[in-house]
């Protein structure tokens, strides 16, 4: 049993000091695919990852009638059922936060998608065991963001 | 402990070991790297956009290695550019050569002689030949770049001089030589040949470096958000129907639009089988939407305004995000204000829910 508990914690202290590197609080990507085929990419790749996309929600209803330049903004709520429970449950702070959000909107003929880094939320969390998860959902955001960059080629 | 699981364990190791080894040793990639880490606000092709066209060649061609390492670093606090702190030294370097190898001119050392002017004199010429593009103080071109904010047929915002990342990344003589030159392709013309002689020039130079005293405090003006807690939490006296109850009656009486009302699980498990204690108010002002997507549009992630109400051991807890702490996520001083504004508003309504 110790002999477990030491590799497991020498593996938790890997996973937390590994160079994954991110870039800030805050992750991009721009492609020149069109709205609906980005869109199209990103529920594809999010699912694929094994996630939900559980609402796709409307952000720019009424506001073309205000002068703004695009009718296409959603946003999209996206989770694994037993994680986001898991995490609500052990910290109710989070529930603030869950599900994450990925915004996606239109530019000029190319699509933007933006999103907070996962890893803003090991702020409201003490257990370090459970920050690995963070990590896990920010590399899975990068992967999901490579393959929409990807699906444009 | 079966002998079984102690190896699983082990190999789970040895793997992670392996992992975490390929990731430091291997040699980074500029292009793949440029394309995670820069390309969405500088362009695929480096053609610009919401950041800086590093392919201009009057650009690329007139700038250090060293100048584009600390701007890789440093970032432009509160001017979308984020500070790329956790790249490794390889990593920033292989983007380095990725933006070099859009021109075939070699990179221009850096020159670290100190300008020495009058400044004084040079605050003077300032006010008379800089201050329309980069702004009194040199505070930078109204717009920090983000799409929307600003007509997309300029190439590029003026930018801000006494922005800390700047003042770190750029030399004395740098920045002589963009006053001399100008950048072609850009609104910046040479201030030679708009008449200023090369002493007048050494002088700006002067004056520009003296926004170091007052750049550094307002940076710390800017970080103050950091120590914001991420999360606005209240606890309420009441049970989670009336609590509900007493948050729309807040978001309405607060001119907000409450658009519905769900469970949080809602779309993440079978309907009807969502944990019934845990519901979302989502809500919306849109003229304050409007404002808010001018300025930023990436602010969209969190909206539209949501609070969540939780019961849990039998105590209701009220959540909301914390836009002062998330204004900070942006790196976009402009949106300060809004942030503030909208904290003020999550607050009275939390307030007037819990009365």
């Amino acid at each position: 049993m110790r002999t477990m508990r030491h590799y497991f914690l020498v593996l938790v202290f890997f996973c937390c000091t590994a160079p994954h590197v991110h870039a800030d609080d805050l992750l991009m990507v721009r492609t020149q695919q069109a709205f609906p085929e980005a869109m199209l990419a990103l529920q594809t790749s999010i699912r694929e990852h094994g996630y939900k996309v559980t609402r796709v929600q409307r952000i720019d209803i009424g506001l073309t009638g205000m002068g703004y330049k695009t009718d296409k903004y959603r946003v999209v709520f996206v989770g694994k059922p037993a994680e986001i429970q898991y995490l609500v449950n052990k910290y109710p702070a989070l529930a603030a936060y869950m599900p994450p959000q990925i915004s996606i909107f239109a530019e000029q003929g190319e699509t933007v998608l933006v999103t907070a880094n996962p890893m803003i939320y090991s702020e409201m969390i003490e257990d370090d065991a459970d920050k690995i998860l963070f990590r896990r959902w920010e590399s899975d955001v990068y992967s999901v963001f490579d393959d929409i960059r990807a699906a444009e080629d | 402990m079966s002998f079984l699981k102690i190896n699983v364990i082990k190999s789970l190791f040895l793997l992670s070991i392996l992992a975490f080894s390929l990731n430091v040793f291997s040699a980074p990639h500029g292009d793949e790297l440029y394309g995670r880490y820069c390309s969405s606000c500088h362009g695929k092709d480096g053609k610009g956009g919401v950041g800086v066209p590093l392919a201009l060649h009057s650009f690329i061609n007139s700038v250090s290695d060293e100048y584009l390492v600390k701007t890789i670093r440093h970032g432009r606090p509160g001017r979308i550019m984020p500070a790329f702190l956790s790249l490794s030294d390889a990593q920033v370097s292989a983007i380095v050569g990725h933006v070099r190898g859009w021109s075939d001119a070699p990179a221009p050392a850096e020159d670290t002689t100190v300008v020495k002017g009058n400044a004084e004199h040079g605050e003077k010429l300032f006010a008379s030949h800089c201050v329309q593009c980069h702004g009194e103080a040199g505070m930078g071109g109204k717009g920090t770049g983000v799409t929307f904010s600003r007509k997309r047929e300029l190439p590029i915002i003026a930018p801000a001089l006494n922005n800390t990342g700047f003042l770190a990344a750029a030399s004395d003589v740098m920045i002589r030589d963009t006053i001399t030159l100008g950048r072609e392709g850009t609104p910046m013309t040479s201030m030679l040949v708009a008449g200023l002689s090369e002493e007048d020039i050494d002088d700006i130079v002067s004056y520009i470096r003296s926004f170091e005293k007052t750049a550094a405090e307002l940076e710390q003006t800017l970080n103050g958000a950091g120590s914001e807690s991420p999360v606005i939490i209240v606890d309420s006296p009441y049970g989670l129907d009336e609590t509900v109850e007493n948050l729309k009656q807040a978001i309405t009486d607060q001119n907000f639009t409450l658009i519905r009302t769900d469970f949080l699980e809602h779309g993440l498990v079978e309907e009807g089988k969502e944990n019934k204690k845990q519901v979302v108010l989502h809500f919306c002002n849109f003229g304050f939407l409007f404002q808010a997507l001018s300025l930023d549009p990436r602010v969209g992630m969190f909206l539209p305004c949501r609070v969540t109400v939780v019961e849990k051991d039998g105590k209701v807890k009220i959540s909301t995000i914390n836009p002062k702490r998330l204004s900070k996520l942006f790196n976009n001083h402009e949106l300060d204000e809004y942030c503030e504004e909208m904290y003020e508003a999550y607050i009275t309504l939390l307030e007037d829910a819990i009365l």
